[in-house]
């Protein structure tokens, strides 16, 4: 009934953590079997390690927060030997997001985490706002996601899906683009560029000044977004953004995503994942539906 | 480390916008060391969309008889607010215990600890006087608040050990701040909780002895997987260079971390 099945994910759900909101899953771990997912998809990795951001990172925002952690991880290297063993263990597939400055370290990181045999897919950041050579330059200029989307494919042994930024004027435009240079499937979305002035020191909150929103706050903008490109493209999505219940999941499905990824609901219900992977069951039954893949873009479709 | 919806068993405020809550549930037998942390979702059923993220708070002490716990914190913001209106019977989703507070192995035995707090730094180091108390320890505790408003816990602490108060503006206790009072205290080992400013200087003062300093920074997930609270290391050839404040803290030994 769950079981959904992507271009290098087959998935007993279709609910995964999203990037950098799980780590590398050994603190979720400790709170309940990582099994239950349907995938994971781990932390950022870029080629060297890096540190991030200055603090404050985080600030909260109605419905939502910002953050400006800055991918803050120990290079693509240190992942490989010291974090995917530990998720070898697990009978869950696993995503690597992967992320970098020039299209070299996009390539290298790729090359290298793609042969992994724990990686069972790659999800090519061309979205994080929050460092000035994140990846945004490649996620806001369709020819050049475009160019280094066929750069990674080339090199990647995994299917690639790009994640796709929501700060552009064009979505499908983006996606298009990316679709044509061989992406095998999308991320939607990335957080929105954002900011919080604090009253008291009339200064942004963020050390950063500005960080990405996520949260329910952003689900309206996500689910239009899937909408307008499930119908343009041929490849499936995987839907994010403020999803914090069962019902929030089948709205995903019903705009057009294949799969869903929850970020920031992480941080309020540490257990929200698989509360909704138990909920979802009921939830379709009571729709009368037999397999979540039928409700895939159905609110176009119908 | 377990999430629940625990019960107000009390709620009062004990100075001005100081407030002390008292909660049963399982998460008391949870915890290990005073100094430890509860992140609370205030006014949060899922639909409700503010406040969104979880409010970390202190604990202040643990009965573990009474399966309850302690927990003292300023009324500040659109969370804490919205907390201080929960009435006796109240169901309050909190997640916890979580971090590493005060080693209470740290003072020999027979020894004599020296507590430092400041404002809504005091709760946490009220349960470790108590723990050291009960040890033997000989405790004394030097506490700051900005004026006498603010005062909270002064009886509480004196029964434990002396107690030197001291308010910003002299309108309760001795005048000044708590490095005013430091230097003539002789303690095998101390800790510190409060603002920034204050652990820099009690830091800077206290040297070569053992000091523990519990650190505050903002927060998303509470167990370590967002990296929102960071601190750098001050070993530069540290494997890691940072720690993480809700996890390998919020207690770290003086010199461990930058503060800044």
């Amino acid at each position: 009934m769950l079981d959904v099945h992507l271009p290098g994910l087959d998935l007993k759900n279709p609910v995964m953590p999203a990037s950098g909101c799980f780590a590398f899953g050994a603190e979720y771990a400790k709170l309940y079997d990582l099994n239950q997912l349907g995938a994971i998809i781990i932390k950022a990795a870029t080629l060297e390690a890096r540190f991030g951001n200055p603090t404050p990172r985080v600030a909260e925002t109605p419905g939502g927060m910002l953050n400006a952690i800055g991918l803050q991880n120990p290079g693509v290297d240190q992942i490989i030997d010291h974090e995917l063993p530990r998720l070898a263990e697990y009978d869950t597939p696993v995503i690597a997001n992967i992320a970098g400055s020039e299209t070299s370290d996009y390539v290298r990181t790729a090359e290298k985490m793609s042969k992994d045999p724990v990686v069972r897919a790659l999800e090519l950041n061309i979205s994080c706002p929050n460092v000035k050579h994140g990846g945004i330059q490649f996620g806001t200029v369709p020819e050049v996601a475009a160019e280094l989307t066929a750069k990674v494919k080339a090199v990647s042994e995994k299917p690639v899906y790009v994640k796709l930024s929501p700060n552009v004027t064009d979505i499908v435009a983006m996606a298009q683009a990316v679709e044509q240079a061989g992406a095998d499937g999308l991320s939607m979305i990335n957080t929105l560029l954002g900011m919080r002035i604090d009253l008291k020191t009339q200064r942004p909150v963020l050390a950063n000044k500005t960080g990405g929103l996520s949260g329910p706050a952003i689900k309206p903008i996500a689910i239009r977004m899937i909408y307008e490109v499930s119908q343009q493209v041929k490849i499936p999505i995987i839907g994010m953004g403020g999803i914090q219940n069962a019902d929030d999941v089948i709205e995903y499905f019903l705009a057009g995503a294949s799969a869903v990824a929850v970020g920031t609901a992480n941080f309020v219900d540490p257990l929200v994942c698989p509360k909704i992977i138990n909920e979802l069951p009921g939830k379709l039954q009571s729709m009368g539906v037999s397999s979540i893949h039928e409700l895939v873009g159905r609110s176009w479709k119908l | 480390m377990i999430q629940e919806d625990m019960t107000v068993l009390s709620h009062r405020e004990i100075a001005d916008g100081i407030f002390e809550l008292k909660l049963h549930g399982k998460i008391p037998a949870e915890i290990s060391e005073p100094g430890q942390f509860v992140h609370v979702r205030v006014g949060g059923s899922s639909g409700s969309a503010a406040p969104l993220l979880r409010r970390p708070i202190s604990i202040c002490t643990a009965d573990l008889g009474h399966q309850s716990l302690t927990l003292i914190y300023r009324s500040i913001g659109l969370g804490t607010e919205l907390l201080s209106h929960a009435v006796e019977g109240k169901k309050i989703d909190v997640f916890g215990p979580l971090g590493h507070g005060f080693p209470v192995d740290a003072v020999p035995e027979g020894g004599r600890a020296l507590m430092i707090g400041g404002g809504v730094g005091v709760p946490p180091l009220f349960g470790l006087s108590q723990m050291l108390a009960d040890k033997g320890v000989q405790v004394t505790h030097v506490l700051g608040f900005r004026s006498e408003k603010d005062i909270f816990y002064e009886n509480e602490f004196a029964e434990l050990g002396e107690t030197i108060i001291l308010t910003e503006d002299g309108t309760n206790g001795r005048a000044g701040r708590v490095t005013d009072v430091l230097k003539g205290i002789d303690f095998d080992t101390a800790y510190a909780c409060g603002p920034l400013p204050m652990l820099k200087a009690v830091q800077t003062m206290i040297g070569e002895k053992p000091l523990y300093l519990s650190m505050e920074q903002r927060m998303g997930c509470g167990i370590g997987a967002c990296l929102a609270c960071v601190v750098h290391t001050t070993d530069r050839d540290d494997g890691k260079g940072y720690r993480r404040v809700c996890c390998d803290g919020p207690v770290f030994r003086a010199g461990e971390v930058e503060l800044c």
